[in-house]
């Protein structure tokens, strides 16, 4: 099965950049993804601008409205995913809170739809 | 022949017994707990006719596995994802020739811990791991937990399907946890039980008679956990925790149907039974020497059980013993328990000390037991004022009325010094 890991985190609480913990932060990223495509359960993964850069758009009787900002205004923001393969849904929680931010925000984890 | 009412209550009964482990067959054959439900409940209606006029068969287990088996083969083939499962043909082949005979059934492998686990999933919420587990491994009917919940049967029956539905679709497996995760997860399902004994137990609102059916579910799952479980001694701890607690039902009512504390139960009322298979297995397992709060617990409820009176109770060993319960499990709960036995071991001032060392943690401020306990040692304590505030604030939380009686009660006998 896949499931979608989507990391959600409060703006500036994890390490800033600069300091010497970011750069373990994304130190223990890079392991945490050579770990998963060890195991073969890597399918993709990255990480998102800030959640200032998103544009929204909807279509309205075919019109298309785009406004400035993310969908919902929420505490936590999305900051990157993991799309992973793994048989159950007991891997999938583990290996999902070994991200690093799972440290200092939360991670949702969903399964993919398949259709058949 | 037998008339068909009896037929229907022996097949209630058979059905209550085997159900769990039956289901749990069929949900490790099927991969799906869904259809092992429908097939098996579908199963026990045609044992309702069949066997009304037929009587009832050598191996009723046997009988309703070969019936839901046959019922599940028949849906799959039936089902437009057939041609999909041509690889699990063989799957199917096995399907078809399943274990009829009695001799048979023993040697179907027991998978209800994993079914157990599977209804106990951290995933899952926790009205939700209630309910399924009452539903797969204790056999009650939608309707009967929907009742002992005070529930609408629809809104319990959609709880269920939508647990069911995430089972399957989130792919929480049917499988026992992995060493490393085993104790968590063991420690979720003991928390689902204790909590369905509780519901029957204290019965905080609803029909008496159907919760009391809670408690006896719980000490008979812990049973088959314990059974699968031998050498875990938190699930001991458990049992024998709720076998002593339940011990002192016959006594916990009166004729009016009013709470009866533990100070002024009969003693003699309290089941000789269950205080000493509880005690006979807490002391086997604490001999292992891997204590938990469970087991000290229920080693507490012990020395409740071991004492002839009120007033010879070791409180101060029971007070030693909710400071052990305090180390590894510390809430304001245990604190609130221990400044009972401080009041006895030592006075009821200095269990008020005990007490206010909690005072400030948020959790307790709509919490009615802290208030009632506070209550009593005022009023050992002479301080009728406090004492009265405290019940009163215990009376507007509690939640039943035979609590809110027993309350008034209390609140009754203080005397009034102040006028």
């Amino acid at each position: 099965m896949q499931y979608m890991c989507l990391i959600y985190s409060k703006a500036d609480s994890g390490p800033a950049p600069g300091t010497p913990e970011f750069s373990d932060y994304l130190k223990a990223y890079g392991e945490f993804t050579a770990m998963l495509q060890n195991k073969g359960a890597f399918v993709s993964g990255d990480a998102l601008q800030p959640v200032a850069t998103a544009t929204t758009v909807t279509r309205e009787n075919g019109k298309v409205e785009t406004t400035d900002g993310p969908f919902a205004e929420t505490k936590e923001q999305l900051g990157g995913y993991y799309l992973i393969e793994c048989e159950s849904l007991d891997t999938a929680l583990e290996l999902a809170a070994q991200i690093p931010t799972a440290e200092h925000g939360r991670i949702e984890v969903r399964p993919v739809m398949t259709f058949d | 022949m037998l008339p068909p009412f009896d037929i229907d209550q022996s097949i209630t009964r058979i059905v209550r017994e085997e159900w769990g482990r039956i289901l749990a067959a069929l949900v490790a054959r099927l991969g799906d707990l869904q259809l092992a439900e429908d097939v098996l409940q579908d199963a026990v209606v045609q044992a309702l006719s069949t066997w009304a006029n037929r009587g009832i068969p050598d191996s009723p287990a046997a009988w309703l596995i070969a019936t839901a088996n046959n019922k599940a083969i028949d849906i799959l083939r039936r089902s437009s994802r057939f041609a999909a499962l041509k690889p699990e043909l063989k799957y199917l082949t096995e399907l078809e020739s399943p274990a009829t005979d009695p001799e048979d059934l023993q040697s179907l492998p027991d998978k209800r811990l994993e079914l157990i686990f599977t209804c106990c999933h951290p995933a899952l919420d926790e009205k939700s791991r209630i309910a399924l587990t009452l539903r797969t491994l204790g056999g009650l009917t939608t309707e009967e937990i929907a009742k002992a919940y005070l529930d609408k049967p629809k809104t319990m029956a959609q709880r269920l399907t939508r647990a069911k539905s995430k089972i399957a679709l989130a792919g929480i497996a049917f499988q026992i946890p992995t060493n490393d995760q085993l104790q968590q997860r063991l420690n979720a399902v003991l928390a689902v039980i204790y909590l369905i004994f509780n519901e029957g137990y204290s019965a905080t609102s609803g029909d008496q008679i159907v919760r009391s059916d809670l408690s006896n579910e719980a000490i008979r799952l812990a049973r088959i956990i314990h059974s699968l479980l031998p050498e875990e001694t938190e699930v001991a701890g458990l049992l024998s925790l709720m076998l002593l607690h339940d011990s002192r039902t016959p006594a916990r009512r009166g004729r009016n149907n009013e709470i009866i504390s533990l100070q002024d139960q009969h003693r003699s009322k309290w089941s000789k039974d269950k205080i000493s298979e509880g005690t006979t297995l807490l002391k086997d397992t604490l001999r292992q020497q891997k204590v938990g709060t469970y087991q000290v617990q229920a080693a507490i409820s012990a020395l409740h059980a071991e004492a002839d009176t009120w007033d010879t109770t070791d409180w101060q060993q029971i007070n030693a013993l909710y400071e052990l319960l305090y180390s590894i499990n510390p809430t304001p709960v245990v604190r609130i328990n221990q400044s009972l036995a401080i009041s006895y071991a030592q006075t009821p001032k200095k269990a008020l000390e005990t007490l206010k060392t909690i005072e400030s943690d948020p959790s307790i401020k709509t919490y009615q037991p802290y208030f009632a306990a506070r209550a009593d040692l005022h009023a050992r304590a002479g301080d009728h004022e406090e004492a009265r505030e405290d019940l009163k604030t215990a009376i507007n939380l509690s939640e039943n009325t035979a609590q809110t009686d027993f309350l008034r009660k209390k609140l009754e006998r203080i005397p009034n010094n102040t006028q």
